[in-house]
């Protein structure tokens, strides 16, 4: 039967003390690499055949959102797909700013989760296609069913667990059992939601699959899987296993391990729907 | 004339409704006038997101909710099935790939039908009829084969 194509996400992790914004490509040995000028990356990803762009702010700043409004209506010069702004939108007039500049649509987290009537509200204002709310679930394992009580516990290869929501980029845990507050989000009008596992984050071990399972076996709203790709095959497990939309990557792109071409032909060859480029 | 998308029917045609006998008075002018997303949806009679809300009306027929068993909204890279090849849109078109945002999409009462793209059911991609043309997918955010379509409509 014939599908919507699976889809490849590029993320950009944006600093934005620089004017232009720079892309933040790892932390090692605490001094963080930069991958270059988040527009030029994003157009080169388009050329690639990337079906989306998302730029995170990862200052989360509030006086920055004019430099990520620079950023993106740059970007809406040369890039035509859509393009998603995440990190820091509180209101309605930030989301408008970065929309008026070009992007398609924003990603809320710590915001919504402090104010979960804002979901309500930007949904309203600019349609649930544009409204992403992003969850970044920690496992929590479970030892004693007791502790758990009230929680929607998963099993996993690594024992039983319930998934904690996270804010302000995974400083601060808050109680939210992730399951529920994904049912939560959609009912108040999220037209996507963009799944990060905070305990894969960084590692390049892959996508948390049973996570990832556990959301869009609820839901009916498109999910995006994210944390944890470093290689083709990720993708490729995340689309066999689960019923993500798509799937968002940064490492394996920003440090030209492979290019989104590549990636797509690879999961082309393996029976996944993808959009050739 | 291009009117945009996105957005709910409802506030669509609220802000838009000012502009209705201009509109009007464009389409029969008969300079090609371009609705995408929204903007299709907007030449119809009404919808059923939005009950009660009079569209333009210059194409008969309603806007209903995707009658499909799949995840909606229906996001993504969808192909094409153009079904008016003569449809001048789709010059050097040949059921390539666009990007869709929609929970709802119209039924036109009349054959204006020039493309499809299947989600569990067909969904109206495109309609045309004379100097009036719509796209349900975003051709501005749909890659080359976006900027083709729209180049098409810029030569006309």
């Amino acid at each position: 039967m014939k599908m919507l194509c699976r889809r490849i996400i590029p993320c950009l992790d944006c600093d934005l003390a620089f004017p232009e914004g720079r892309v933040v490509k790892g932390i090692e040995f605490r001094r963080i690499q930069y991958a270059g000028v988040p527009w030029r990356l994003a157009a080169r990803y388009y050329e690639e055949g990337a079906d989306e762009i998302v730029f995170l702010d990862i200052t989360a700043s509030h006086e920055k959102r004019e430099t990520m409004a620079h950023v993106i209506e740059k970007t809406s010069e040369n890039v035509f797909v859509p393009l998603t702004v995440g990190g820091g939108i509180r209101t309605i007039e930030d989301a408008r700013k970065v929309f008026e500049a070009g992007a398609d649509k924003i990603s809320v987290n710590t915001a919504a989760i402090g104010d979960p009537a804002l979901v309500n509200r930007l949904a309203g204002h600019l349609g649930s296609q544009a409204c992403v709310v992003a969850i970044d679930a920690k496992r929590r394992y479970v030892r004693n069913p007791e502790q758990a009580k009230g929680k929607n516990v998963v099993e996993t290869p690594e024992g039983p667990c319930w998934f904690e929501c996270s804010i302000y980029g995974g400083r601060t845990f808050t109680g939210v059992d992730a399951i529920k507050w994904a049912l939560e989000v959609e009912e108040r009008g999220a037209g996507e939601i963009l799944l990060t596992s905070m305990d894969r984050d960084g590692t390049r071990e892959g996508y948390d699959i049973p996570l990832t399972n556990a959301i869009c076996e609820r839901v009916s709203i498109p999910v995006i899987a994210s944390g944890g790709c470093g290689t083709m095959a990720h993708i490729l497990e995340v689309f066999q296993k689960t019923q993500v939309s798509a799937a968002l990557a940064a490492s394996i792109f920003h440090h030209e391990i492979h290019h989104v071409g590549e990636v797509k032909r690879f999961l082309a060859e393996r029976g996944v729907r993808v959009r050739p480029r | 004339m291009v009117i945009p998308g996105v957005g709910a029917f409802g506030d669509g045609v609220a802000n838009l409704r000012p502009f209705f006998p201009k509109i009007r008075e464009f389409y029969a002018s008969g300079l090609p006038l371009l609705g995408i997303c929204l903007g299709l949806q907007v030449l119809f009679e009404g919808s059923e997101e939005s009950p009660g809300v009079e569209g333009l009306g210059v194409l008969r027929g309603k806007v209903v909710r995707i009658g499909t068993d799949l995840r909606l909204p229906h996001i993504g890279w969808n192909s094409i099935e153009v079904r008016k090849g003569n449809c001048p849109l789709f010059r050097g078109v040949d059921d390539g790939f666009a990007y869709f945002v929609h929970s709802y999409h119209a039924l036109p009462e009349e054959a204006v039908v020039a493309a499809t793209a299947s989600y569990g059911c067909s969904v109206t991609a495109s309609v045309w009829r004379g100097n009036l043309f719509g796209t349900q997918f975003h051709p501005e955010k749909s890659g080359a084969v976006g900027l083709q379509i729209l180049e098409n409509f810029l030569e006309l």
